[in-house]
């Protein structure tokens, strides 16, 4: 085996060896799971509480119309009169009281909710959409129209998006393309800092361990990096790779309880969705049909030349610096472009996956694994992946010749803090 | 008796600061060489630079009369003056990564480890992680892994700094050893007196710059000065008869030896302690023919110069 081997093997081995390493791969799946089931509960304990919600109507034309719902109890009180009322819910301390005045079809604004709170927006917008079609339809009898009519007429669009080699979409899938875009996007994010910082913290132990001296004088420093870099990135695909197996198992098993077949064609996808169990199956159908193994594959792409990018990088700083805490100065303008890329991704990929915006920044070496990451649900021409992995391949292949010429003499300086003027001086030596 | 390593005007600049300035030296084989000077004198420069961990500028250094190269990485052996080993990795496996880097295979790694642990007392240690040794038992790590793969020039870096007397010694008699097993030896350190003893040629380095190098011994005796430490007995122990006798030898010293008193310490409470410094064509015997007509001489000693006294001589000549 030769140098770069052994550096690698070792490299791989203290990483991977490591017990927060094996802590992390192993519970943060855990973690993200109870954290879903988590929020899920955490939202449905909010909803639990049912409100009385008191309706004095003097016009007497809600009488019946207000339905009662999930989260909300309707209570008449009409007949007591505004001022009953009110004692009423303070007294038994309902949630609110809705008052609709007598003449509410000539003036609605004189429609007022009491309350000591005030009610959720989709409380609101249901009480204003039921008084709203009610009093529509009454002005509409009024002038002589007939409701069945207008009911029959009545549309409903729900637009089936297919693509020209003949896939469909919904907007449900949509949703689906931009968390799962999003998420290996967010992911790769976190992979890139967390095992470029692996590194820079690898170099910085080598240096204050001062066996760096011993081992450049086996090795050159090249090599060392390299191999430092490349077995940090084994380390890193070990566990993308762990995580793979676990959700991969977990949608097999999804699949399998309930009794999914992925490779029948998409049924149609709209309104039909009544059981929360027929939710999940449209969900999952649609998780089915994203382009995963591209997906999975373009993240390695994707991590493997982003990483090596940032990582050498990183390996710069780790060697210019003599302790953790003097890289702070260095690694502002590094976390940057990935913030850039994150937001970037959030706002313009999502709303135009194939807009300027998006193109132009997952083109961007320094960007585009987390923008490309997320625009492949969505689907893109292999010509821009084609162009896009070039770029970042040849970028990488700067960055790591740049890093290596700071590595080299950063590794030897102690003392004082370099300066990026002094850092760059170094490159001539 | 053939040079192992030559070092030929080397030229090292780091920016406006010159590491080192037009620096040759010759280092014999078999032999054990000195490389000494103050901090900041550029000695770890020029050892870097035989480590091939930096290039110099100009110049070019010869390992057994070849320009170096990569290949000759695993002729050298090199312990640093920071010695620095993985602190959470465990010794055995550690000390076989570092003789593989330098190119030994697997089972040769392991068997020369193995060798060196058994020989050493640290077999127990084999499984423990570096930071729960001592740091002497760490430099003692740091010495196998130095000379692991039996290179044909070790270089130690202030050489014995860390280890307690007793590890010291064990590890200086190694390292003679090792000489007579073949390797040639190289010593960097401030400290001068620390491998005075042990050196057959030395090079003195100041700012930058060679001062001085040659043999030990023809050095020394470009530098004596031919003066001698002496004690004499007094009459009785007594301390009027050590007046009496400094007074003596005050009245019949010859008026071209230089006189002075002596610190040094003999078994009695009141002999006569002083230095004498002869002309340099008299030899030590008409001393001793003046001394012994004084009384008994229980000291008799040449004062050789010490590295450290011509190093700050040289200085002050130049």
């Amino acid at each position: 085996m030769g140098a770069l081997g052994l550096i690698i093997r070792r490299e791989y081995r203290a990483r991977v060896s490591n017990r927060s390493f094996i802590i992390m791969t192993f519970l943060s799946p855990l973690i993200v799971v109870g954290m879903i089931m988590l929020i899920t509960y955490l939202t449905q304990l909010n909803q639990a509480g049912k409100q009385t919600i008191v309706v004095v109507d003097e016009s007497a034309m809600f009488y019946k119309e207000f339905e009662n719902t999930e989260s909300i109890d309707y209570l008449d009180l009409s007949p007591a009169g505004l001022e009953v009322a009110k004692t009423e819910v303070e007294k038994n301390n309902y949630f609110g009281l809705l008052y609709i005045p007598e003449n509410v079809k000539k003036n609605t604004s004189g429609v007022i909710f009491f309350g000591n709170e005030a009610p959720g927006i989709s409380t609101l917008e249901s009480i204003e959409e039921q008084i709203q079609t009610k009093i529509t339809n009454e002005k509409l009898l009024d002038r002589g129209v007939d409701l069945d009519l207008i009911d029959e007429a009545k549309t409903l669009v729900s637009i089936n998006i297919e693509d020209f080699q003949g896939e469909r979409t919904s907007k449900i899938s949509s949703w689906i393309k931009a968390g799962f875009g999003g998420g290996a996007g967010y992911l790769l994010m976190m992979f890139i800092i967390i095992y470029s910082n692996m590194v820079m913290r690898s170099v910085i132990e080598e240096k204050t361990n001062r066996i760096i001296e011993v081992i450049i004088s086996s090795v050159k420093p090249f090599k060392l990096m390299m191999g430092k870099i490349m077995g940090t990135t084994l380390a890193g695909i070990t566990q993308f790779m762990i995580w793979l197996i676990i959700g991969g198992g977990l949608l097999t098993f999804l699949t399998l309880y309930l009794g999914l077949d992925a490779t029948a064609p998409n049924t149609p996808v709209g309104n039909m969705a009544t059981t929360d169990l027929d939710k999940i199956e449209l969900i999952v159908l649609d998780i089915l049909n994203l382009p995963l193994l591209k997906l999975a594959g373009f993240f390695l792409i994707y991590f493997i030349g982003g990483y090596f990018l940032y990582s050498s990088i990183y390996a710069a700083i780790g060697a210019a610096v003599d302790s953790e805490t003097d890289t702070q100065q260095f690694m502002l303008p590094i976390i940057m472009p990935l913030m850039l890329a994150i937001y970037v991704g959030f706002f313009a990929v999502i709303e135009n996956p194939d807009g300027s915006v998006a193109t132009i920044f997952s083109m961007i070496p320094l960007t585009s694994p987390i923008v490309m990451l997320m625009r492949i649900p969505f689907g893109v021409p292999w010509w821009q992946l084609a162009l896009s992995v070039s770029i970042l391949v040849a970028s990488f292949i700067f960055t790591v010749w740049f890093g290596s010429k700071i590595y080299r003499v950063g590794i030897l300086m102690y003392g004082k803090k370099p300066t990026y003027k002094e850092i760059l001086k170094w490159i001539k030596y | 008796m053939t040079d192992l390593l030559v070092a030929d005007h080397i030229h090292k600049k780091y920016g406006n600061y010159t590491a080192l300035n037009d620096l040759s030296i010759t280092v014999p084989k078999g032999s054990i060489f000195g490389l000494l000077g103050p901090n900041g004198a550029g000695k770890t420069t020029l050892i870097r630079i035989i480590n091939q961990i930096t290039m110099p500028d100009t110049g070019t250094v010869f390992l057994d009369g070849e320009p170096l190269d990569q290949k000759h990485i695993i002729n050298i052996g090199y312990m640093p003056e920071e010695r620095g080993l993985y602190k959470s990795m465990k010794v055995g496996e550690q000390v076989i990564y570092l003789a593989r880097l330098k190119g030994l295979t697997k089972a040769e790694a392991k068997e020369r480890s193995t060798y060196w642990f058994e020989r050493l007392g640290m077999m127990s240690w084999w499984n423990k992680k570096i930071q729960e040794l001592s740091k002497g038992q760490a430099q003692k790590v740091q010495f196998i892994v130095t000379v692991l793969h039996r290179p044909k020039l070790l270089i130690f870096d202030e050489p014995f700094s860390g280890f307690d007397p007793i590890n010291a010694s064990l590890i200086k008699d190694e390292i003679l050893k090792l000489r007579e097993e073949g390797a040639t030896i190289l010593f960097s350190t401030h400290r001068m007196e620390s491998v005075e003893q042990m050196c057959d040629h030395i090079a003195l380095m100041h700012k930058s710059n060679k001062i001085l190098d040659g043999r030990l011994v023809d050095i020394k005796r470009a530098y004596r000065t031919n003066t001698f430490e002496i004690g004499l007995e007094t009459a009785n122990d007594s301390l009027s008869g050590l007046q009496l006798l400094q007074t003596e030898v005050l009245n019949s010293i010859p008026s071209n030896w230089e006189m002075h008193e002596a610190h040094f310490k003999t078994i009695n409470e009141n002999d006569l302690k002083i230095q004498v410094k002869i002309p340099e064509d008299l030899k030590p015997n008409e001393l001793l023919n003046f001394l012994a007509a004084k009384g008994t001489i229980n000291h008799f000693v040449e004062v050789v110069p010490t590295v450290n006294d011509i190093f700050i001589q040289t200085i002050n000549a130049n």
